[in-house]
């Protein structure tokens, strides 16, 4: 039940998340912007167009769309952002989503190198750069959370940071969501890792692996992007402000509660987000790394922390 | 902090959106459904129009608010906004591009020179106004139009 409402929140709330985001930076940069509903009509309108694949690929770069949007789908339904509970609750920890999302987006990589273009393929091995870089620094801060509890499930993880709020403003959670802030920030393409509004090859790096995906595929890209980035900022608030979520069986109301107090959560980082992105520039391509090792030497500490000073 | 102070003392910089007829709608475009994306191809333009392109989509005039966007590739596209005489290297390029298109597409020759050569009619190395190569669906005359021009073309397609 909670996993059903958490699949469509996402499924539906994410390009209007990716909506609001655009609108904020449009109001602060003084224009007027498309409006909340504007990716939703892109989404309608590409689904209604030719799909093209172009001379030379295969199956591989057919299946990448399916399968990134497919991946994050069932993240979605194994994260606790409404409900701590899940129907996969067993098979689905902490190693499960992580290696979800890193099947997606590798995914996605083979399908930019299966078109053979000079773009696609340096797309791609920058992204294969950044996960390498994301996946430990993840891994790493949920860890220094899961030793407090003792397991790696997530959805014991934040039930016990409902238990037990303080525990949030410890060393070790302060460190992990900062590290976590930064990965999320890295894994979504967002400035100033990435540029998701930019029009120049050389600076791309989601961009520049989607370039030759057109129609319903692209549509399915730009989706499970959205979607990504709203189950990224919904684990980040569900790990360190789990206000609100409802633990065990809760009834329809709590249920419901929790759906909007994490819609509201997520759009307020959703905000704050776009907001740092208009004081910020993108980092050149060869500091991306060390902001990445910055990262993982904070999840690093914050392991560190949960052991020395629990 | 001081940029903080920049973005309130400006406010809001776009202009109010001018009226519009309603129904005023490019069949071929009707099915897009308030949202078009646009690929630039510059086919050998001096680069006035480009300006006027750029401020379209800067926060004056803020076409995005219509809906409409500039992309990086034209598999992403449903529209070519071509300028400039085509010229006879950007010719194949320019075929190749519009084949890149996935259908619906649509192509705008936007300025003078796209509609018929302009100021470089007969030169050397033109081959052509934009619809000798490509099916043109609309125009925008000037040189360079203006950019309340280009908002108007941009709003028949987005029908917004």
């Amino acid at each position: 039940m909670g996993a059903v409402l958490q699949v469509v929140l996402v499924a539906v709330g994410s390009p209007l998340l990716v909506g609001m985001m655009r609108q904020v930076r449009a109001r602060l940069e003084g224009r007027a912007g498309a409006g909340i509903g504007q990716p939703w009509r892109d989404l309608r309108k590409l689904v209604r167009k030719e799909p093209i694949a172009p001379d030379g690929t295969g199956w591989v770069f057919r299946a990448a769309p399916l399968l990134l949007a497919g991946t994050v789908l069932v993240v979605a339904a194994v994260v606790p952002l409404v409900s701590t509970t899940s129907p996969l609750d067993e098979v689905a920890d902490l190693f499960a989503v992580v290696a979800l999302l890193a099947l997606g987006s590798v995914a996605l990589a083979l399908g930019a190198l299966d078109t053979s273009t000079a773009f696609g393929g340096m797309g791609a091995s920058r992204e294969m750069i950044v996960l390498a870089l994301v996946e430990p620094t993840i891994l790493l801060s949920v860890f220094a959370l899961s030793v407090r509890v003792g397991t790696t499930n997530l959805g014991t993880i934040v039930t016990s940071a409902v238990a037990d709020p303080l525990a949030v403003i410890s060393p070790a959670s302060l460190l992990a969501a900062a590290a976590l802030a930064i990965v999320t920030i890295a894994e979504t393409g967002r400035i100033p890792v990435d540029n998701p509004s930019t029009h120049l090859e050389l600076t791309m790096i989601h961009e520049a692996m989607v370039l030759e995906y057109a129609g319903p595929d692209l549509a399915l890209i730009e989706w499970a992007s959205a979607m990504r980035l709203s189950v990224l900022l919904g684990l980040l608030t569900s790990l360190f402000a789990p206000w609100g979520i409802a633990t065990g069986n809760a009834g329809l109301l709590a249920l419901l509660l929790a759906a909007v107090v994490v819609i509201a959560k997520v759009a307020l980082l959703g905000a704050l987000l776009a907001a740092g992105e208009v004081f910020m520039a993108k980092l050149r391509l060869f500091r991306i790394p060390e902001l990445l090792a910055g990262s993982f030497l904070m999840a690093l500490l914050a392991v560190a922390a949960s052991f020395f000073l629990a | 902090m001081s940029l903080w102070q920049k973005i309130r003392k400006t406010g809001r910089v776009a202009e109010p959106a001018p009226e519009r007829a309603p129904g005023n709608v490019l069949p071929a475009a009707a099915e897009l459904g308030g949202s078009v994306q646009l690929r630039h191809v510059d086919a050998g333009s001096c680069n006035g129009c480009e300006v006027e392109i750029a401020s379209v989509f800067g926060p004056v005039y803020d076409a995005e608010r219509y809906g409409a966007r500039l992309v990086a590739s034209p598999r992403h596209a449903d529209a070519l906004v071509v300028t400039g005489p085509v010229t006879r290297n950007m010719e194949m390029a320019l075929r190749r591009t519009y084949e890149a298109v996935p259908e619906p597409r649509l192509v705008i020759a936007l300025g003078d020179c796209a509609r018929n050569c302009g100021a470089f009619a007969g030169a050397y190395g033109v081959t052509g106004p934009v619809s000798d190569v490509v099916p043109v669906d609309a125009e925008i005359p000037g040189c360079p139009p203006r950019p309340e021009a280009i908002v108007a073309a941009l709003r028949e397609l987005t029908g917004r």
